[in-house]
């Protein structure tokens, strides 16, 4: 404590903004339990640091600086008043804008939804508030949570804050660049094909998607029903336990959400794991992997065996048909999710009128969506309703779904003899803005190591483990069996707490 | 038993979606790509195996049927494009 303090003053002295913002969650909510700190002036602090790197990455569709301000100020009196504030007390968090807040509109970067004010909080919206967190802004998204790269938002750019030639990545490019800026310390996203682990590998944060059914889905805008979940993102592991903490546990307005007690993730984070058990893939390791990436994660799997890890290959063949899988269960669940969308009870409604038509409630239908929605999600739509038409279905759909329990029963089974397994979170650093926005199915195919973990329901954590010589970030992805967060969590903090490439940050 | 065009148009009237006639050419060298891609799923032998809708196991979740208040009116009328202050509103459907 006393080290922090000294850092802080050293820092307060001539620059206590920078020295605020590149602080952790859970340092800054010592300064402000111990009251060294404000929450008003952790926002402020903040908001300068919005003013510097916003114009430059776009991580925001809708911010107010105001009612942040506000609820800084609320909380204050509350804590001054002697109030038991919860686990974020303070903490701003940056929500991913697919889910619903009554305060901002909740557009899913779409043209169908720019002007949609939800009449409620998502659950995990309301369990930040009641746990004392501050909604510091709506995050940029793919359309939908649709993408890769967040250039399929039809509302705004997002840029890497490590080269803003690059992608953030996505869908939750906007968090991710959010934390990674240091406009803020803990960002929730979501994940549906590794939505919050590719973006925090190429904004080199830390991300976890948890476990089906760990957290709510009540308020968060369905793509794929039986895949999407939402998630922490933070610099560091110890961050995403307390935010998993704060948003995790059953929800009786999400029948999928599992009923398991929720453990208290922050307090077990910092002890080790002894003899942990790791398997990695061959297949992961093939020709597809860029060499800087295979160096990255080989060192990483060096750390855990200095730590006493022991690492054996696992066969996972049937992972092989993960992307395949995906790409029809996925758009199969969103053309039918998306089927709401129909310029009726909400949304974008088409005000082209043609007299002669014969049947002027469906060409509102198709007017609406043509007008309302983006290509890529037209592309799922139409991918969707193809692999479920009469005709298909067995040979789509249906397979998929069979292949899908091959691909979790061969995981289920793998760790029965390790406790995680380890391997890299992409395939390459991020890639240009455009480089591949026009080559559909090559952008699917960089989420060969993350769609798997979703198919299956299982945990899964992206941590950063090295910069490429262009000083483009390098994620790590450690998966663990269904629940066991607890002990992913460990893991990861393990890792991180002999290197320090979580702590670098993108020049200012 | 590639895609064409006439497929894609009639996908497209399922799915509700106006396509200009570019975007049913884009889209149908790019669906017939990715169908492409996702045959190989044909080839996995999976006799026996129970299609897996939902990675957990949960079964019959049932709850109380107790009352409860539901969205207020006003408030699931707020975000309609055209409403009446009771219904939403669409164009006639039989004629004026």
């Amino acid at each position: 404590m006393m080290g922090l303090t000294f850092w802080f003053r050293r820092f307060s002295e001539n620059n206590a903004v920078a020295g605020l913002a590149r602080l952790d969650a859970i340092q800054l909510q010592q300064m402000l339990r111990t009251g060294q700190i404000s929450s008003l002036e952790l926002v402020d602090a903040l908001l300068e640091q919005y003013a510097a790197w916003e114009p430059r990455v776009g991580a925001f569709l809708n911010f107010r600086a105001d009612q942040a301000r506000d609820q800084a100020r609320e909380l204050d009196r509350r804590r001054s008043a002697g109030a038991d504030l919860g686990l974020l007390a303070g903490l701003p968090v940056s929500v991913k804008d697919i889910l619903c807040t009554v305060d901002y509109p909740t557009t899913c970067g779409s043209r169908m939804l720019r002007d949609y004010h939800s009449p409620f909080d998502a659950t995990v919206v309301a369990r930040i508030r009641d746990a004392g967190g501050i909604v510091f802004g709506k995050t940029n998204l793919d359309e939908f949570a649709m993408g890769s790269s967040t250039e399929n938002s039809a509302l705004a750019v997002t840029r890497n804050p490590w080269n803003t030639e690059h992608v953030p990545g996505g869908s939750s490019g906007g968090g991710a660049a959010s934390v990674s800026a240091g406009i803020c310390p803990l960002a929730i996203g979501t994940d549906t094909g590794g939505s919050i682990r590719q973006p925090a590998a190429f904004c080199g944060i830390s991300g976890l998607k948890p476990t089906y059914g760990r957290v709510s889905r009540y308020g968060l805008v369905a793509f794929a029903s039986s895949l999407d979940q939402a998630g922490p993102m933070a610099r560091s592991v110890p961050e995403l336990a307390l935010l998993l903490e704060a948003i995790a546990g059953h929800d009786p307005r999400d029948a999928t959400s599992a009923p398991n007690e929720v453990p208290s993730y922050s307090h077990t984070i910092a002890e080790p794991l002894r003899g942990l058990r790791i398997g990695i893939v061959p297949d992961h390791f093939d020709a597809g992997l860029d060499a800087e990436v295979d160096a990255a994660v080989r060192e990483a799997l060096g750390a855990f065996r200095a730590r006493g890890a022991t690492v054996r290959e696992i066969e996972l063949p049937a992972s092989r048909q993960a992307i395949a899988t995906y790409y029809v269960i996925a758009p199969c669940e969103a053309s039918s999710n998306l089927a709401r969308y129909d310029g009726v009870h909400f949304g974008h409604r088409s005000t082209e009128r043609d007299r002669t038509d014969e049947s002027p409630l469906a060409r509102l239908y198709c007017r609406s969506r043509a007008e309302g929605l983006g290509a890529e999600v037209k592309r799922r739509i139409m991918l969707g309703t193809y692999a479920l038409s009469s005709g298909y279905y067995e040979a789509y759909y249906l397979q998929a779904m069979r292949v899908r329990r091959l691909i979790r029963d061969e995981l289920l089974a793998a760790f029965q003899s390790v406790d995680v397994i380890v391997g890299p979170t992409t395939p390459a650093p991020a890639y240009r803005l455009g480089e591949k926005a026009n080559d559909p199915l090559s952008m699917y195919l960089e989420d060969l190591y993350t769609v798997s973990a979703n198919l299956a329901g299982i945990p899964a954590l992206s941590v950063p483990c090295g910069l490429s010589r262009s000083g483009l970030p390098i994620g790590l992805q450690i998966q663990a069996a269904p629940f066991a967060e607890e002990l992913l969590l460990r893991a990861g903090a393990m890792y991180q707490q002999v290197t320090d490439w979580h702590q670098r940050r993108p020049a200012a | 038993m590639a895609l064409e065009r006439e497929d894609v148009r009639r996908i497209a009237e399922l799915a509700r979606l106006e396509l200009s006639s570019d975007e049913l050419a884009t889209l149908t060298s790019e669906l017939i790509q990715i169908v492409d891609y996702v045959q190989q799923l044909r080839s996995i032998k999976t006799e026996g195996v129970v299609p897996l809708a939902h990675a957990l196991d949960l079964a019959n979740v049932f709850r109380d049927d107790c009352l409860a208040p539901g969205l207020p009116r006003e408030a699931a009328l707020s975000n309609a494009p055209k409403h009446d202050g009771a219904y939403f509103l669409v164009p006639a459907v039989l004629g004026e």
